[in-house]
């Protein structure tokens, strides 16, 4: 009969954290940052169809890193509780609030009761009549909620890019001056470690946005001529 | 997936499963009584009077080349009683599709509410919307989830129209209570003063009409049927209660203004002062007077 090797709490908690930072460090990068009309959500995905950005509700939308199959899953999830919620209630009764609250739920028992922790870092961000009103929260592999003001980067070479953000963001830029902002540092988290220097292309990205002058549905993808006249310079 | 039961408030197991892109699916799975059917009667319910609630009356639709208009009166009736003047019957179920409802007002609006959040939910989940064909199904089944209630008296008869972006063309879908579905051609009506609207395109419509001729028409065809029948509301000059009428084209969902509303009905209610019976159409040539 085999003896079972006992391990510390702690060492098991931190364990599974470097499994989930190491996971979500390996994937390409997602920004999300408030602008004058709304809330702008811009990655790095050479995919049309497995996005990593995505519409919730009216005024909800949804960022992620990491792997697929764990964000992709809550995604769905996102989109049965807020439509649920609104055919209960009303249209108006669906908040980011309580979307991350359920994520953080969910995100936090995973990651203390199953033997692997989620390797997904999320944005639920709402946009509200004004500036002011607008949401970010960023959720964490281990339930963490953080209620951001600004701008959030997530992924690789989150700290670097959350650097270059914070000298540069501003809360009335335009759209195009917020998406020129954001495909800069994404284009610079590629080539950390002394790669070739680059210039994303509208094929490498996925951009939407929430405008909140929009009616009904502010969740927009913004793809085509209108990106790649966005982006040039 | 993780056993998840210790916590409060994290999403319940459904909410986190693969699988479903309905909503519908997802709620029966999740508390059928959620859905408009699922609340249905048993033996011991105490029988009632079917007509004691609200019922919707009369959808017309009709198309034209490069879409197609639907519209419908405001009245709804409890008996002999207008229980209300200016029910609102024609809904957009999403960016390129109508729904009209007549019958019971109640369990009808629910269908409406239910399928609106299906087409969208569907496309949130799926990243692309249903094809035409397969909204029209998916109204179908709705419908089928409520034969019990339609059993009981309880009955709602939609009528659903789109833009089929596939094709660059309008269509016209009707629906019996057991969920049955039928494509229409040109036009069609449904509800209590249908028979009198019906006669009466059936008279004014020819295919190659334009946008605003469609309009005028199904404005006339309800005017016929409020004549007829008692259930379907006449446009009320007084309080500026017209006909809830809506456009789509391959721009989407359009719903007429009050003020594009009153000058159609104007002209329509004006003619009728000269000519109560409305137009009229010609007999063959040759066929004396």
């Amino acid at each position: 009969m085999s003896m079972p090797f006992y391990v510390s709490p702690e060492q098991l908690i931190k364990d599974k954290a470097d499994y989930a930072r190491k996971g979500i460090a390996r994937g390409r990068s997602v920004i999300v940052l408030q602008y004058g009309d709304g809330i702008l959500f811009i990655a790095e995905n050479p995919s049309r169809a497995l996005h990593k950005v995505s519409e919730i509700y009216d005024r909800i939308g949804f960022a992620a890193v990491g792997k697929y199959n764990e964000f992709e899953n809550l995604r769905q999830a996102g989109v049965r509780f807020a439509d649920m919620r609104g055919y209960s209630y009303d249209r108006s009764d669906v908040t980011a609030r309580s979307l991350a609250n359920a994520y953080a739920q969910t995100l936090g028992t995973v990651f203390t009761e199953a033997p692997k922790p989620y390797e997904v870092e999320i944005v639920v961000a709402e946009v509200g009549v004004d500036a002011a009103s607008d949401q970010l929260y960023r959720l964490t592999f281990d339930g963490s909620v953080a209620d951001e003001h600004g701008y959030v980067a997530m992924g690789g070479s989150a700290d670097v890019m959350s650097g270059a953000l914070s000298a540069d963001w501003r809360a009335d830029l335009s759209l195009a001056e917020a998406v020129k902002l954001a495909v800069r540092e994404l284009s610079k988290a590629g080539q950390a470690g002394g790669g070739v220097e680059r210039v994303l292309t509208a094929a490498e990205l996925e951009v939407a946005v929430l405008d909140r002058n929009r009616p009904r549905r502010r969740f927009k993808r913004i793809v085509g001529d209108q990106l790649t006249a966005l982006i040039s310079p | 997936m993780t056993h998840m039961t210790s916590s409060a408030a994290h999403l319940p197991e459904p909410f986190l499963a693969a699988g479903t892109s309905s909503f519908a699916d997802f709620l029966a799975q999740l508390d059928p009584t959620l859905l408009p059917g699922g609340r249905l009667g048993t033996a011991t319910m105490a029988p009632f009077d079917a007509a004691d609630v609200p019922h919707g009356t009369t959808i017309v639709t009709a198309t034209f080349p490069g879409g197609v208009v639907m519209a419908g009166d405001r009245r709804a009736t409890a008996g002999n009683i207008i229980a209300q003047r200016d029910i609102e019957k024609v809904f957009a179920a999403d960016d390129h599709t109508l729904v009209g409802i007549a019958g019971t007002a109640g369990i009808a609006l629910e269908i409406v509410r239910l399928f609106q959040v299906e087409l969208e939910h569907y496309e949130k989940m799926e990243g692309d919307s249903l094809s035409l064909e397969g909204k029209a199904n998916r109204l179908a089944a709705l419908l089928r989830a409520n034969l019990g209630m339609a059993m009981q008296g309880l009955a709602v008869v939609p009528l659903f129209a789109g833009y089929d972006v596939a094709r660059g063309y309008g269509r016209i879908f009707s629906y019996d209570v057991t969920g049955g579905r039928y494509e229409e051609h040109h036009f069609h009506a449904v509800g209590s003063g249908s028979m009198f609207a019906r006669g009466s395109l059936k008279k004014l419509y020819r295919p190659d009409m334009n946008e605003s001729a469609v309009v005028t028409a199904v404005v006339e065809s309800l005017y016929d049927a409020a004549d007829d029948d008692s259930a379907t509301g006449g446009p009320d000059l007084y309080r500026a209660i017209y006909p809830i009428v809506a456009v789509i084209d391959a721009n989407g969902v359009r719903m007429l203004d009050a003020a594009t509303m009153a000058s159609v009905v104007g002209t329509v209610v004006g003619a009728r002062s000269l000519a109560p019976d409305g137009p009229v159409a010609s007999l063959p040539p040759g066929t004396g007077i």
